[in-house]
């Protein structure tokens, strides 16, 4: 196996987490000891889907086992213990980004957050909510902005929102190699913007982007923000508030919890003005055969019976990470990308998305491998047992902007060490000699 | 690597990924009728463009544009070369047969003597996530020859 020389060396100080911390938390994760097709799990995928913890899988399963009720209904003890534990874990991760207990709206994943609130404008452009909802109205004249870089659950329900109300669609375009244009952003971005939402880290190029930037354009001009944090709220620090966007979401199978259960934030004034999207049971004060009147946030928008043990678990996730530190995560992560972009870069006819290996970026590379389809280099990798993601990832138009309709993702986490970033990268160098690629 | 990978990539799938026999597409203009598909392969972004032509109930002629993984422009190559001549009607039998092994996940060795070139694809169905590709040209063809008949 041809050894891979980078130039890239650990020293303690920028490394966050130490090798031997890494291995001690790798026991906490199960699936990690594992072997696939013979050889031991290099799991390089969790960017699309992390691994669980066993204090996360325990959470859950202490809750079916001790509390399990449902919860804000009945007054027996074990609802009362079942909605303790529920809403304690949204005080848990309201506090992970900074959020207080009632900006924080339990929701399926991301997409389904991003969709709460274009559904939400929806439903306020057609006058639900009166006079105090009319600041989330979108109609013909006015317009939404996304990036060229989103992933399609911050794209898609835009285009439908857009066409649901004859609001136009624009988007803030990426140069050559992916990076954010905001030179043309200031273009548009004008005074018929009424929202704005775009990516904290790219889930295909893993730069970072600038949202002081960006949230001060949108705010010259009144304009609402959303950040899709999926990429972020993960791997660094995250702060609602320092950041101060409007609406903010994430998904917890991609923070150590479980799947089935996100989060959206949105500061309190906005949530509590803004109409609901799905509704129902719990999300109701008064309800009369006419009409009904709903709850302040967050829970006027969980109609119906929630995710609980779910939330329960994804408490006990972001319990989890800020007990190692995100700091710390987020340096042991940069140090793996340094890695990751300075190996494959080494390696004849291997083309790095977005910016070079100096430059800022999550733990995360996507990459094309000249003459070999992402396709085959997923399965020779698969072979050895390293796991990635290969396709578009659900990113089309930033592929086809960057010429490309399929490239190979590797993305790390605070479990992976850097000798699986080193078998990763020996074995990518020997993707094109298999397949003959000249 | 293992031999799970070798099976997977026999050689003859990895000559004729680069070979393309059929490619490009090109434009028809004998007699008989022709027809054309494009499959499209959402997971991975495998597509193919294929154009059949029948004249005399027989396949006069197959072409065909591609972009995709070693495993769905082989198996395009592959095909072009089999339907070649043959009549419409074993045509379809073969993608039939093709199909059957490829569902079989592995259970059904394909049969050389019928399938030719194309039972090198038998490791594939061992592959779920990869049936798709290997079946994108014989779905292109199928569609291609029921416009023809149209």
């Amino acid at each position: 196996m041809p050894v891979i020389e980078t130039p890239v060396t650990l020293t303690p100080s920028d490394a966050g987490l130490t090798d031997a911390e890494v291995h001690r938390i790798r026991n906490d994760f199960p699936i990690l000891g594992t072997e696939v097709n013979g050889r031991p799990l290099v799991y390089l995928d969790s960017g699309a889907t992390s691994q669980n913890p066993v204090s996360v899988m325990e959470a859950e399963q202490e809750f079916y086992e001790q509390r399990n009720a449902a919860v804000h209904r009945g007054a027996h003890s074990l609802a009362v213990d079942a909605t303790d534990a529920y809403e304690d874990a949204r005080a848990a991760v309201a506090r992970f980004i900074g959020a207080r207990t009632n900006e924080l709206v339990w929701t399926s994943n991301a997409t389904e957050g991003i969709n709460l609130v274009a559904y939400a404008m929806s439903n306020a452009s057609l006058g639900r909510g009166g006079d105090t909802a009319r600041r989330f109205a979108v109609g013909p004249g006015d317009s939404i902005v996304v990036t060229e870089l989103e992933h399609h659950a911050n794209l898609i329900p835009w285009q439908e929102l857009a066409a649901r109300t004859g609001a136009e669609l624009r988007f803030i375009p990426v140069d050559d190699a992916g990076a954010l244009r905001l030179d043309e952003a200031r273009q548009v971005i004008t005074s018929s913007t009424r929202m704005v939402a775009f990516s904290h880290a790219s889930n295909v190029l893993g730069t970072i982007s600038p949202v002081a930037e960006i949230v001060g354009l949108a705010r010259e001009v009144g304009a609402l923000t959303l950040l899709d944090a999926c990429q972020s709220v993960p791997h660094l620090p995250v702060d609602v508030k320092a950041l101060d966007v409007d609406f903010l979401v994430f998904s917890g199978h991609k923070m150590l919890g479980p799947t089935g259960i996100g989060a959206l934030y949105g500061r309190a004034e906005l949530l509590n003005a803004m109409p609901p999207f799905l509704t129902g049971g719990s999300m109701i004060t008064t309800v009369t055969m006419q009409g009904a009147e709903y709850l302040p946030s967050p829970n006027r928008f969980e109609a119906g019976t929630q995710r609980i043990s779910q939330a329960v678990a994804l408490g006990a996730a972001a319990n989890y990470l800020a007990e190692t530190g995100m700091e710390r995560i987020e340096a042991w992560e940069a140090t793996l990308g340094r890695r990751l972009v300075a190996g494959l870069e080494a390696i004849d006819g291997v083309r790095v998305l977005g910016p070079r290996a100096d430059q800022p970026r999550i733990g995360l590379a996507a990459f094309d491998v000249d003459g070999v389809h992402a396709h085959d280099v997923g399965q020779f990798l698969d072979d050895q047992g390293i796991a990635v993601r290969v396709g578009h990832h659900c990113a089309q138009p930033l592929h086809r902007r960057l010429g490309l309709t399929a490239t190979t993702r590797a993305s790390t986490y605070l479990y992976t060490t850097t000798d699986e970033v080193d078998a990763f990268l020996a074995a990518v160098a020997q993707v094109r000699p298999f397949f003959g690629a000249e | 690597m293992s031999s799970g990978l070798e099976q997977l990539y026999q050689q003859i799938i990895l000559d004729h990924a680069k070979a393309r026999h059929g490619s490009p597409l090109a434009a028809y203009d004998g007699d008989g009728r022709v027809g054309e598909s494009h499959q499209l392969n959402p997971v991975c972004g495998d597509e193919i463009t294929l154009r059949a032509a029948v004249l005399d109930g027989s396949v006069a002629a197959v072409t065909w544009d591609g972009a995709g993984c070693a495993i769905s422009m082989a198996s395009a190559s592959v095909l072009a070369d089999l339907v070649q001549g043959l009549p419409r009607d074993e045509a379809i039998t073969l993608v039939d047969a093709f199909r059957e092994v490829m569902r079989s996940r592995g259970r059904i060795e394909a049969d050389e003597e019928v399938l030719g070139d194309a039972a090198a694809f038998s490791g594939v169905s061992r592959f779920p996530a990869r049936v798709k590709c290997a079946m994108l040209a014989w779905v292109a063809l199928e569609e291609s020859l029921l416009a023809a008949n149209g």
